[in-house]
């Protein structure tokens, strides 16, 4: 990996965020109100940063690693800091950076006037989008590793020590979930080290790709590191932690927890575990995409059934996270694109849910639970307006850019695993079913006596709201843009994995021009 | 008539351990001749002093010791190479450290020592000399002795010296942990139990020695480690006296089922006494072992492995599993040094270079987070009716809200508590990967795949004292009535070099990884 000159771009990003931490920890007592827009303001910088760098980014060449910086850091240990992004890295650093500053407006009230508290929950939100930047961006295993273990911690303290009834037991529940599996990456981390090159780079990415590992050490490998991404997806059997911790979360934690930590899971599968062990992936991706089908299903299943309005997300989370590991292990380059692009949506249009959920719970007093809302649509008509939208995004309304990356998903696995992409396609219909009843019941029928006076949507919620509507609706109609970043990339996988890439069959059922002609050129390939 | 003639002895090399004795011998002077008004602020400049003049001592032999690879003194009996060096240099980093903790005073005049050692618990003579302010100062001295005995231990180059070293670093230790001001049974229990025990496994230790020399003619660890490989016919002598060999620095390093006394003495003893004990014995008796392993095992690794991988394990599973069902802060950070030693064997049985200096480095991160955490443990405080400061909240039900009450202390602890997790950017994870490293690279990945485990069930009971502090509310439980006890300082320095160390091993932990690779190397 070449180290490119110029302007560290990425150390900036995850500094900024580290730098607005430290200052809102520094506050004298007398100045904390500032703490609020403080945090709004480092966010806000750093979203334009990521931007400008968006800006700067070469989409001809999306594939490999941009903005590449390489510093030697524990030259004993073969560890660097090595931070670069290619197209699926940066859109996941553009949706940490669009999504932390709606948090922290989310956030606004949600300890009421004392802000001396809510700084602190503000500053963890920061240092939070430091390792979110910073983990997308590393292309060193055991920067990594280092960073995905070590988010744990803000993450911890954000559910425990801001969170509902249950937080003390969610946050243990939620921390020692993930240790484990972190922990049990760790063997393979270190093996990986050991059974590669070695040096003082032997942790590059880059120099552990096509690394020969023995069959059984590369296995053994592959599933210490799925384990631990399969618990941060989270996927179907290993997915329990996650209802609880979304339940008493914050909205804004959960936001960040579900729509970008999570993602984590999936972009380790996709961008670790592929590339460093194919023959692995190849070799367990039958089981994987069985276990990715059941948590299409079982997720939605049980997101119908469920009386907590986070705790529903939460499952629909697990769905989603479904779909998206069908895709990367259908090793086509449309699913694989797919996937990419649904991690990004499903940030939005369920970190958009989130926060609609905790906006109700306001109204009511705290209250989660769905049968204590109803006729809410005649009270607070904007605000039912946003779910509503929100919510069929989540189910993958046409038009909306969730419809283009599920489809994707379903077309691009229907070529190689055609039995799992018809089932999958039940999670679909049944999203209807999850979306639909919940906002019958919370917002037709009679107005319930408690809620009659609620207020509807303040300008505040609408410009929290708002923002993220309006990327799904324009990467809905022209999803152009993203599906550029991501066309090299999942080529360039599929390359790694070493399988012949697949052409969906119906070429013209592809939506909105950008998948078709990525389809187009795949064929040419071959 | 045999004509003796006096080996020559290059005195600068054994300068760092020199001047601890030294002082101790001094410190004891100081109790017979200075004013009584007077004598801790001299045992405490002096003893200051002393340790950080070794550790200049040590760090001006570095630069020699790093270019020749070590000195054989007394014609082999002491051996300065690399690994001796540094672990010489991390003992006694350690001992200044807990030493500021063991000489801070509370705001109410209060050190952790009883004011008078010999008087009978709840007798009239005891409550006179806490009327009378008396101050048990030869607690300095002994600390010296100890500390010198810990710098001998790994450097000794034979059997009778390595003996020697443990028994004077031992003693000391005895007597310092009867020495509590509060709870003073409990403490002498816990001095007494030691002391049986202790001389048990120094009794091992010296049977094993002698059978070893049966074994090979000669107590010098080189000489034995050469008979292995030509001396035939004699295994029972060799594997017995192997055996209790180990005994006896298993004990000392509180491996399983070594272990027993580790719960209650850390318990009984005083804070700052536990503190130094956990972190300087721990270092001295694991880099004997070393020296041991890689000295004299070897030629025999194949034979041994079964039993050094079962006694890694039970250690490092029984420590974890033991530790999760701990009420008391103190048994639950013994056990937690347990599991601790569990996982620093995994590094021992490497048998490789890496295996020497992430041992090497372990030690250190484990200490400075050890050295802290007892600090700590030490101002956390319980208060009667009347608001009076008593002795140290130990239970854990005692320390639910700190968090909010100090939030820094809380904060400091949850830091060193992370770091015995294991969680990245701490000094901890840095020396857990390089065990775990040195492990895989030397074939013993079973031991990695449980060392894993156990780190993530420990999480759990580390994990839930942080949970205590900051996110339990304190009204209506223990916690009401705890408070942090102001102090003259010393420990707060203690605690702040151990914190900013602990993040430093894990952020920038290149300087001592390098330092440590340097040193990885024993000369026989």
């Amino acid at each position: 990996m070449q180290a490119s000159s110029g302007f560290p771009w990425l150390t900036a990003l995850i500094v900024l965020p580290i730098l607005g931490a430290g200052a809102l920890w520094a506050l004298p007592a007398a100045s904390r109100r500032l703490a609020r827009p403080i945090a709004l303001g480092v966010s806000l910088a750093v979203l334009v940063l990521g931007a400008a760098m968006a800006l700067q980014f070469d989409t001809v060449t999306a594939g490999t690693h941009q903005f590449s910086e390489l510093v030697s850091w524990i030259p004993a240990f073969g560890v660097t800091y090595a931070v670069g992004v290619d197209g699926v890295g940066l859109l996941m650093v553009l949706l940490s950076v669009v999504l932390v500053p709606i948090v922290v407006l989310a956030a606004w009230r949600e300890q009421g006037e004392d802000v001396g508290r809510l700084r602190h929950y503000l500053a963890l939100v920061l240092v939070l989008e430091a390792f979110m930047i910073a983990v997308f961006s590393a292309r060193d295993v055991f920067l990594f590793y280092l960073l995905f273990e070590a988010m744990l911690i803000p993450v911890y303290f954000m559910i425990g020590g801001f969170g509902g009834a249950q937080r003390r037991y969610a946050a243990v529940k939620f921390l020692l979930y993930s240790l484990a599996g972190g922990l049990v990456m760790l063997a393979g981390v270190i093996a990986l080290y050991v059974n590669g090159p070695g040096g003082e780079h032997g942790f590059l990415v880059d120099n552990l790709v096509g690394v020969h590992l023995p069959v059984s050490t590369e296995r053994l490998i592959f599933l210490a590191f799925f384990l631990a991404f399969a618990i941060k997806a989270p996927m179907f059997p290993v997915h329990t932690w996650l209802p609880d911790a979304a339940q008493n979360a914050p909205a804004g934690t959960s936001v960040l927890l579900v729509g970008v930590l999570d993602k984590v899971g999936t972009f380790g599968m996709l961008t670790l575990c592929l590339p460093l062990f194919p023959h692995a992936s190849r070799w367990a991706a039958p089981a994987i995409v069985v276990l990715a089908v059941v948590s299409v299903v079982y997720g939605a299943l049980l997101a119908i059934s469920q009386q907590d309005i986070m705790r529903l997300i939460a499952y629909t989370s697990v769905s989603h996270f479904g779909f998206i590991v069908l895709g990367i292990f259908a090793f086509s380059s449309v699913s694989i694109q797919g996937s990419s692009f649904y991690m990004f949506n499903h940030g939005l249009s369920t970190g958009g849910l989130f926060l609609l959920g905790g906006m109700l719970a306001r109204r009511h007093g705290g209250s989660q639970r769905i049968a204590d809302f109803g006729g809410l649509q005649k009270v607070t008509p904007v605000l039912a307006g946003l779910f509503l939208v929100v919510g069929l995004s989540v189910l993958a309304l046409p038009g909306l850019s969730t419809f283009i990356s599920e489809f994707m998903v379903l077309v691009g696995s229907y070529g190689r695993e055609a039995p799992a992409a018809v089932v999958a396609t039940i999670g679909v219909v049944l999203a209807a079913l999850y979306i639909l009843i919940t906002y019958q019941r919370a917002f037709t029928g009679p107005v319930r006596s408690e809620l009659a006076g609620a207020k509807d949507a303040t300008r505040r919620e609408r410009w929290v709201i708002g923002p993220l509507i309006a990327v799904m609706l324009v990467l809905g109609f022209y999803p152009a843009p993203a599906l550029d970043l991501l066309r090299e990339p999942a080529r360039i996988t599929i390359e790694q994995v070493g399988v012949r890439d697949t052409v969906p069959t119906v070429h013209a059922a592809a939506p909105a021009g950008a998948a078709d002609t990525s389809a187009a050129s795949e064929g040419g390939d071959q | 008539m045999t004509t003796f003639t006096a080996p020559t002895i290059a005195w600068a090399q054994l300068a760092p351990v020199l001047i601890v004795l030294g002082a101790g011998v001094i410190g004891v002077a100081v109790e017979a001749f200075v004013p009584q008004r007077l004598r801790r602020v001299v045992q405490v400049v002096l003893t200051l002093t002393a340790t950080a003049g070794s550790l200049l001592a040590v760090a001006l032999l570095w630069g020699g010791v790093h270019k020749s690879g070590g000195t054989r003194l007394f014609d082999g009996a002491y051996i300065l190479d690399g690994p001796a060096l540094v672990l010489q240099g991390i003992v006694v980093v350690l001992a200044l450290l807990a030493l500021l903790v063991i000489a801070d005073r509370s705001e109410i005049g209060e050190d952790a020592f009883a004011p008078s050692a010999a008087a009978v618990p709840g007798s009239d003579y005891e409550q006179l000399a806490r009327r009378k302010g008396l101050v048990q100062t030869e607690v300095y001295p002994l600390v010296l002795f100890a500390t010198g005995g810990m710098m001998i231990f790994p450097a000794a180059g034979d059997l009778l010296v390595m003996f020697v070293a443990l028994e004077v670093l031992s003693l000391p230790l005895y007597l310092l942990s009867g020495l509590a001001r509060r709870r003073r049974l409990l403490s002498q229990e816990a001095a007494m139990k030691y002391f049986l025990l202790g001389a048990f496994a120094s009794a091992f230790f010296l049977f094993g020695a002698a059978l070893l020399y049966g074994f090979a003619g000669s107590i010098k660890l080189a000489d034995i480690a050469a008979a292995t490989s030509t001396v035939r016919g004699m295994d029972s002598l060799l594997f017995g006296g192997l055996a209790m060999l180990l005994v006896g620095i298993l004990f000392k390093v509180g491996a399983v089922p070594f272990h027993a006394w580790t719960p209650d003495v850390y318990q009984g003893a005083p804070t700052p006494i536990t503190g130094f004990m956990a972190a300087c014995t721990k270092a001295s008796a694991v880099g004997v072992l070393l020296r041991v392993a890689y000295v004299v095992l070897p030629g025999l690794r194949w034979e041994l492995r079964p039993v050094l991988w079962t006694i890694a394990i039970l250690t490092m599973v029984v420590g974890t599993v033991i530790a999760i069902v701990q009420t008391d802060i103190k048994r639950m950070l013994a056990y937690s040094s347990i599991a601790h030693a569990g996982f620093i064997l995994t590094g021992v049985v490497a048998w490789n270079e890496r295996g020497i200096s992430g041992v090497l480095f372990y030690l250190l991160a484990y200490g400075v987070a050890t050295v802290g955490a007892f600090g700590v443990v030490s101002l956390v405080r319980e208060t009667n009716d009347a608001g009076e400061i008593l002795g140290e909240a130990t239970h854990l039900s005692q320390w639910a809200g700190l968090g909010k009450r100090s939030p820094v202390l809380a904060g400091v602890f949850a830091l060193f508590l992370l770091s015995f997790a294991g969680i990245p950017l701490t000094a901890g994870f840095t020396g857990k990967f390089a065990v775990f490293t040195a492990a895989v690279a030397g074939g013993a990945t079973p031991l990695v795949i449980v060392g894993v485990l156990a780190s993530a069930a420990a999480a759990f009971f580390y994990v839930r004292v942080i949970v205590l502090m900051f996110f339990t509310d304190s009204a209506g439980t223990a916690g009401e009535r705890t408070t942090v006890v102001r102090s003259e300082g010393l420990t707060a320095v203690a605690i702040g070099v151990g914190a900013a160390a602990t993040v430093l091993l894990g952020v920038l932990p290149t300087p001592v990884l390098t330092l440590v690779t340097q040193a990885a190397k024993f000369i026989p």
